[in-house]
């Protein structure tokens, strides 16, 4: 019998049937969808190169500039098509590292029941007493504005969360019955990380995953809106409300636009994280 | 007084439904006196809860009134204002769990004070407090009532309950399960209060409870809920003493009694859900007795002598409920070499509550033959689910030595040899959370075939089919998830996965504590076959009497972390040597104890 596929055919139904038939998953996932799809097929469809200056800085918009050119005279549309590649594939990579390390840490403080649970614990407060902001400027002044640098600070800066989000749902996990039957039946630990604990901490994982992925979209354009991250003239749209802030006056949509797709892509994650939270509440009962 | 001051509750043809027309409750019918104690009893999901709501006007979201009239104390209820009006000062309630119900921060003599202002009579006097808390058998004193919550014992909450719902001066108090909570000896306590509160006070009480021998020791009248509906109604006496319903006879039938040893006949099948629910008697499926016209019909509720109504057209046919004493010498033992298969010895293990160790087991010695059932006896606290954990290997004893076969355990499972960990397996208590909710039956089953005795898939995978025939499942169940299953239909796939490891001691924990009795009697009759059929030996754990006569055929009972007696367990049940045992003997609510006392008071008083 092939039971492993009808467990996940079982969830996947679930899922269809939970989550997508939300308006606000639905809506949500066309967001994420736009904005997705901006990043990735942007340069190909962007009218000029993000970099050149082709006009009066501070351009309002025409027919030949959509949204007008920026404080260097660029075309802000082509910056804008060409800046989410770098912003979405680093929020990307930082979140999954969060995930990596908070997953490891939160899963073994939950499940050894010893001095180690305490231990991991504290250092994760310590990281969490940590101000976000500092700790990313400081590392990126310190070590110098990579992208290396930025994801792994931003992991560092978000890893709190997830491990003691992780904790919590293993510790109460783990006295459940079939935890202890497969302690009593002698299953190696990792064994029953994976089959019996894994999957049952999943939801709340994943109702955090969208929180922390805003998250990092934030301190990422963030430290690219203070000008310490990605350095120019590179395009992203962190630094493109930096930059064009001198002339907002003159042009609105150099701010705006940048402005208007992050916001679009948290509001999207956040649509899906909320109605996959909802879905695990009713799915309960 | 005349007879309108009287009526307590009148509940005239009373339907609650979902939005989708499914009624919850319907044609429910009750009058309820002053002064009178009846006792509403059904299963989980026999609409019970629900009955007892609706008098406050209280119905979960989705549902709805859409039929009947409710009458509490001469008063119609017909708008919510009045319903509002109503609570404390006509009803109020007495809840199942005190220790939720009460306000953690707020000193118990003030949560009784907001309900002295419910009622009619506005009376500020400081005294008021206190003469309700001596009235339930509570210190009086300022000290007393200056307490929280949290500093006070599961029965005293539930005490501070009841004095609430009595500061109000109701017509009628609704008690969920008041006692279910309790241990047995605390439960007889808050029930004799009641008894003698109901007289000194002249109010009535409505009792809601699953369990049998509760209701036969403080009702009068009875009325039994299946699926939505009443479907009989009498004085406690004629109805469980001689069930005219056959649902009725099947409760009395399957629930268990530490005076009879004998054994249980479950009823046959699971009760409808909301949507199979038919035109016809509801209980038609599962009914011995059923004729044509009660698949397609609702059976009247005939009133077949005064008061005593059944809803049953068939109700001469039912068989009167067999009483008598299975007297049989273990058989399993007689037949088997007698050998020790598992020997416990001055054990001590200690686990962490609150900060704070607390002693489970001092120094418990005992030990379990081939083909034994040995039952531990304790109220809870009493350390028992500790020595079964230290049994399995899942909590480290500081002292003492658990032999199996000879052989001395590690501490920890991890440290035990495959073999002794394949020949020890448990169940636990709660069949929600027995179960990876992740993992279908087979899988859940095929595990332990698979680690434990080395099977290959195929194998493992007729393994599982045996296993779910002798557990009375059929095949199908393998490939579902425990979240489609009932707690019984659960707790019958977490014993075969017990079995898939082949194990010759089975340790069960409370197994059957949250069921109810109908499907308890179908697990602990399962556990009597399968204990025949592998030839298993069992450690039964449980803190009901009734359970230990059924499945145990030696009792241990433990009094904080001791064993204070030790014994065959019908000479245990008969004639108990120990003080502590002679007390939670008496204290056990039994329903044949209830039905002699009927038929003996009618002897002496004609």
């Amino acid at each position: 019998m092939t039971t492993l596929s009808t467990d996940t055919e079982l969830s996947r139904e679930k899922f269809r049937s939970g989550v997508m038939r939300s308006p606000g998953a639905i809506i949500g996932m066309v967001f994420v969808a736009i904005v997705v799809l901006l990043a990735i097929l942007g340069p190909l469809l962007a009218p000029y190169s993000p970099i050149a200056t082709i006009g009066i800085p501070g351009q309002a918009p025409t027919a030949a500039h959509i949204l007008g050119l920026d404080f260097e005279g660029r075309d802000v549309l082509s910056r804008l098509l060409y800046g989410g590649r770098t912003t979405l594939f680093m929020c990307v990579v930082a979140t999954l590292l969060t995930y990596a390390v908070g997953l490891t840490i939160g899963l073994i403080a939950g499940y050894t029941r010893s001095f180690v649970d305490s231990l991991l614990m504290r250092m994760v407060d310590v990281f969490l007493s940590l101000p976000a902001l500092l700790v990313m400027l400081v590392m990126v002044t310190a070590l110098g504005p990579s992208q290396v640098i930025l994801i792994v600070s931003a992991a560092l800066v978000l890893f709190p969360g997830v491990a003691r989000i992780v904790r919590t749902s293993t510790l109460e996990v783990s006295r459940r019955g079939y935890v202890e039957a497969a302690i009593a039946r002698g299953e190696n630990t990792i064994s029953i990380l994976r089959r019996e604990i894994l999957p049952n901490i999943a939801g709340p994982i994943i109702a955090d995953l969208g929180l922390r992925f805003s998250w990092s979209i934030i301190l990422i354009s963030s430290v690219n809106f203070l000008g310490l991250g990605i350095s120019p003239p590179n395009p992203d749209w962190g630094l493109m409300i930096a930059e064009n802030r001198i002339i907002i006056s003159e042009n609105l949509y150099a701010v705006l636009a940048p402005s208007v797709v992050i916001a679009i892509l948290i509001l999207g994650v956040n649509l899906v994280g909320d109605a996959f939270v909802r879905s695990l509440g009713e799915s309960r009962d | 007084m005349n007879d309108a001051d009287n009526d307590a509750l009148e509940l005239r043809d009373v339907k609650i439904e979902l939005s989708s027309h499914d009624a919850i409750i319907s044609g429910v019918n009750l009058e309820m006196r002053r002064g009178e104690i009846l006792g509403l009893v059904g299963e989980s999901g026999s609409g019970k809860t629900t009955t007892a709501l609706s008098i406050f006007g209280y119905w979960g979201r989705g549902l709805k009134l859409t039929r009947g009239q409710i009458v509490v104390g001469g008063e119609v209820m017909s708008t919510q204002q009045i319903f509002r009006t109503a609570r404390g000062r006509l009803v109020s309630y007495v809840p199942q769990n005190p220790g939720v119900a009460l306000n953690p921060s707020l000193r118990i003599g003030n949560a009784i004070r907001d309900m002295v202002r419910q009622g009619r009579v506005a009376t500020s006097q400081p005294e008021e407090v206190s003469s309700l808390l001596v009235r339930v058998g509570l210190p009086g004193d300022s000290e007393f009532s200056r307490r929280y919550p949290h500093q006070l014992s599961g029965g005293q909450q539930q005490r501070v309950c009841i004095a609430s719902s009595l500061a109000s001066r109701p017509t009628l108090i609704v008690l969920d399960e008041p006692t279910t909570g309790l241990d047995v000896v605390t439960q007889e306590l808050v029930l004799e209060e009641l008894i003698r509160l109901r007289d000194q006070e002249n109010v009535a009480m409505l009792y809601i409870t699953h369990d049998l021998a509760v209701a036969a020791k403080i009702a009068q009248r009875i009325a039994v809920m299946y699926a939505g509906r009443v479907v009989e109604q009498g004085s406690v006496r004629e109805v469980l003493s001689k069930p005219r319903h056959p649902y009725t006879r099947g409760l009395v039938a399957s629930t268990p009694d530490h005076l009879v040893i004998r054994p249980l006949t479950p009823l046959q099948g699971i009760a409808p859900s909301l949507r199979e629910r038919t035109t016809g008697c509801p209980f038609a499926p599962r009914c011995p007795q059923r004729v044509d016209l009660c698949e397609r019909e609702l059976p009247e509720l005939l009133e077949i002598s005064l008061g005593h109504k059944v809803r049953c057209p068939e109700w001469k046919k039912t068989p009167l409920v067999d009483w008598t004493t299975l007297v049989v010498q273990s058989d399993v033992q007689t037949q088997m070499e007698v050998s020790t298969v598992l020997k416990v010895t001055g054990l001590r293990a200690e686990y962490r509550s609150r900060g704070q160790n607390v002693v489970a087991a001092k120094d418990v010695s005992f030990s379990v033959l081939r083909g034994g059932c040995v039952a531990l006896v304790g109220e809870s606290g009493s350390g028992k689910t500790t020595i079964a954990r230290v049994i399995v290997g899942l909590h480290a004893p500081l002292k003492g030595e658990v032999q199996f076969r000879g052989e001395s355990l590690s501490g920890l499972a991890k440290h035990r040899s495959i073999e002794q960990r394949r020949g020890i397996q448990i169940v636990f208590q709660n069949p929600s959370d027995a179960l990876n909710p992740r993992h279908s039956v087979e899988v859940a089953i095929a595990r332990p075939a698979r680690l434990l005795r080395n099977m290959d898939r195929n194998d493992a995978s007729k393994e599982v089919l045996r296993l779910l025939d002798a557990v009375r499942l059929p095949s199908s169940v393998a490939r579902r998830y425990p979240t489609e299953l009932s707690g019984g239909e659960r707790q019958r796939v977490a014993i075969a996965r017990a079995l898939a490891a082949g194990p010759e001691i089975l340790v069960c924990d409370e197994i059957s504590s949250s069921l109810d009795v109908s499907v308890q009697a179908v697990v602990l009759e399962l556990l009597r076959d399968i204990r025949v059929e592998f030839g298993l030996s069992i450690v039964f754990i449980t803190h009901d009497l009734g359970v230990v006569a059924t499945v145990a055929d030696r009792v241990l009972v433990l009094e904080s972390g001791l064993i204070c007696e030790e014994g065959n367990t019908l000479e245990v049940m008969r004639s108990p040597r120990h003080i502590y045992t002679r007390k939670l003997l008496d204290a056990a609510p039994s329903l044949i104890a209830s039905i002699n006392k009927w038929d003996s008071d009618e002897d002496r008083y004609g």
